[in-house]
């Protein structure tokens, strides 16, 4: 974790005092633009804004999460982009990452938020529960209460996770907690929708890269998620979408068709319904991603996506027969898309009605 | 640790040549209008593939098709990155790793030079007076073991 009390102003001052060159640097905004979703054509303006960029102070809240989110984050490996980007923001409170503990661990909270009143930057990930305060505290502080007084200083809110953008597992059916998201409890402040169950590494700290480059926050979707991230679906940006186009489907996990790379759509893809940036981003460091490795996407960048019904449940296709469905062939693929996207959101909800859970008939799926 | 790059997959094969996912084509398309732009109004062109959806094989495909020429250069800051001319002049591979050897940024600049090549301002004004110094201090240039001797400190 970063010393608060150093003397390093600048993000350009605090790369050059580790020695790095200005080619090093220039090496260091090409990465960040690219993290960042942006064109290449922007490096230049972002090593000017870079260069000047200060320090933010971030306070790192956790509540009904299972840290995985805080994994995803942390999984690069030193000394990436992500580090020193994370080496220059202040992580002055993350419950997980922090040495101090209980008190001590609180006052630096308090600490942070008094020094940078109106300028730091809260991070949460997990949701919050409302049915009764004691499901979820911190050093006796209910999530609720602490959430509130935290952010009542802050410039802006991101919520990391689909727990914290949209209530997540915790609010899932029967919602026993009484989970909400942040974006139902926070009104008065940007709150930026980072979801993803988890989200990919690269989105998280590409939000994180904007606010320390440009100082504001990315142009965000109707649900509150930046566009450049999750403006298109995976549907959209699949390698696999001319399978789809043509009609050619795998039915099972070892068929031909799952061999020979066809869509996955047929054993529950949910690319269609789902923005978020895995088909280009992609995972561990650009390895691969879900439908990639061969599995279906789960729409884990939504909402409510663990009562969307099973997970290997072609749900927009009652008769499992998506050519005369959605009239395919005759029309265009992006059309197609958007179809197939607003079937499967009807039947979305109706599974989601009925809770189904996913039987070893669904693993086998062949219809 | 083990790391990730360090478990072996073995990638299989296409079935058959039909199962291209043809992300490549496009690409070498956009990067033929590019050098017909360089050649006739100099203007440099960058194509970050983070941002095309590539299935297996398609970098590949791209990355063979445009092979190598010429120039190669190795950068080292911040991990080492590979810059590299290829068979077509005037297309260059930039391949950026970290220190761990992961890939942090992959483009394709259809250009003289990559502007990363050229000495930076910064860095010339910080070599004139590191240069200075040396030659200012009696034994700065004097012994092998000087403690000045060798290259900046990079991060
Ligand atoms: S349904 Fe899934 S596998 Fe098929 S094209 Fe869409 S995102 Fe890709
Ligand atoms: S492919 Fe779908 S389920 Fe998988 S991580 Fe991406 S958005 Fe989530």
């Amino acid at each position: 974790m970063a010393d608060s009390n150093t003397e390093i102003k600048t993000l350009g001052e605090s790369l050059r005092q580790r020695g790095v060159s200005r080619r090093g640097f220039l090496k260091f905004c090409t990465a960040t633009a690219s993290m960042m979703a942006l064109p290449p054509a922007m490096v230049p303006a972002i090593a000017e804004a870079l260069e000047k960029a200060r320090r933010p102070s971030v306070i790192w809240l956790s509540f009904q999460e299972c840290t995985g989110c805080t994994e995803s984050l942390t999984r690069a490996h030193a000394p990436t982009i992500e580090n020193l980007i994370f080496d220059h923001i202040s992580l002055d409170y993350h419950h997980t990452l922090q040495a101090a503990s209980g008190e001590g661990a609180e006052a630096a909270r308090e600490a942070a938020i008094h020094e940078n009143f109106g300028k730091y930057l809260v991070v949460v990930d997990g949701s919050i529960p409302l049915k009764d305060p004691g499901f979820s505290t911190i050093a006796g502080i209910s999530n609720l209460d602490m959430l509130k007084e935290t952010v009542a200083g802050a410039a802006a809110v991101i919520a990391v996770g689909s727990c914290a953008a949209f209530g997540g597992l915790p609010h899932a059916n029967p919602n026993p907690t009484g989970a909400v998201s942040v974006s139902e409890i926070i009104k008065d402040k940007p709150v930026v929708n980072v979801s993803g169950c988890p989200p990919i590494p690269t989105v998280i700290s590409g939000v994180l890269a904007h606010f320390l480059t440009f100082g504001g926050l990315p142009e965000l979707d109707d649900l509150g998620r930046p566009k450049v991230f999750y403006g298109q679906s995976i549907h959209d940006r699949c390698y696999r979408r001319p399978f789809y186009d043509k009609g050619l489907f795998a039915e099972t996990f070892d068929d031909e068709g799952a061999r020979k790379g066809w869509c996955l759509y047929r054993m529950g893809c949910k690319g269609p319904m789902t923005y978020n940036a895995c088909a280009t981003t992609k995972w561990n460091q650009g390895t691969s991603w879900p439908v990639e490795s061969g599995h279906g996407c789960l729409g884990c960048s939504e909402p409510d996506f663990w009562d969307g019904g099973g997970f290997y449940n072609a749900i927009s296709i009652p008769d499992g027969d998506i050519a005369r469905n959605i009239g395919l062939g005759a029309v265009a693929g992006v059309a197609v898309g958007a179809a197939a996207g607003m079937l499967n959101r009807n039947a979305k909800a109706d599974a989601a009605a009925r809770h189904e859970t996913v039987t070893v008939d669904d693993l086998e799926k062949t219809s | 640790m083990q790391k990730l790059q360090d478990i072996d997959i073995r990638v299989e094969a296409p079935v058959d040549r039909l199962v291209q996912h043809g992300n490549a084509v496009p690409v070498l398309h956009e990067i033929l209008h590019a050098l017909r732009r360089l050649g006739e109004t100099e203007e440099s062109t960058t194509i970050d593939l983070r941002s095309i959806p590539f299935g297996p094989g398609d970098e590949e495909l791209l990355l063979d098709v445009l092979g190598r020429g010429e120039v190669a250069v190795k950068l080292e800051t911040l991990g080492v990155s590979e810059i590299y001319e290829t068979a077509f002049a005037g297309v260059w591979i930039v391949d950026h790793r970290n220190t761990e050897g992961e890939r942090i940024a992959l483009q394709i600049e259809i250009t003289r030079v990559p502007e990363i090549l050229f000495t930076q301002v910064a860095d010339l004004t910080d070599s004139i007076s590191r240069l200075e110094n040396r030659l200012r201090t009696p034994d700065g240039v004097a012994s092998l073991s000087n403690p000045m001797n060798g290259r900046r400190r990079d991060g």
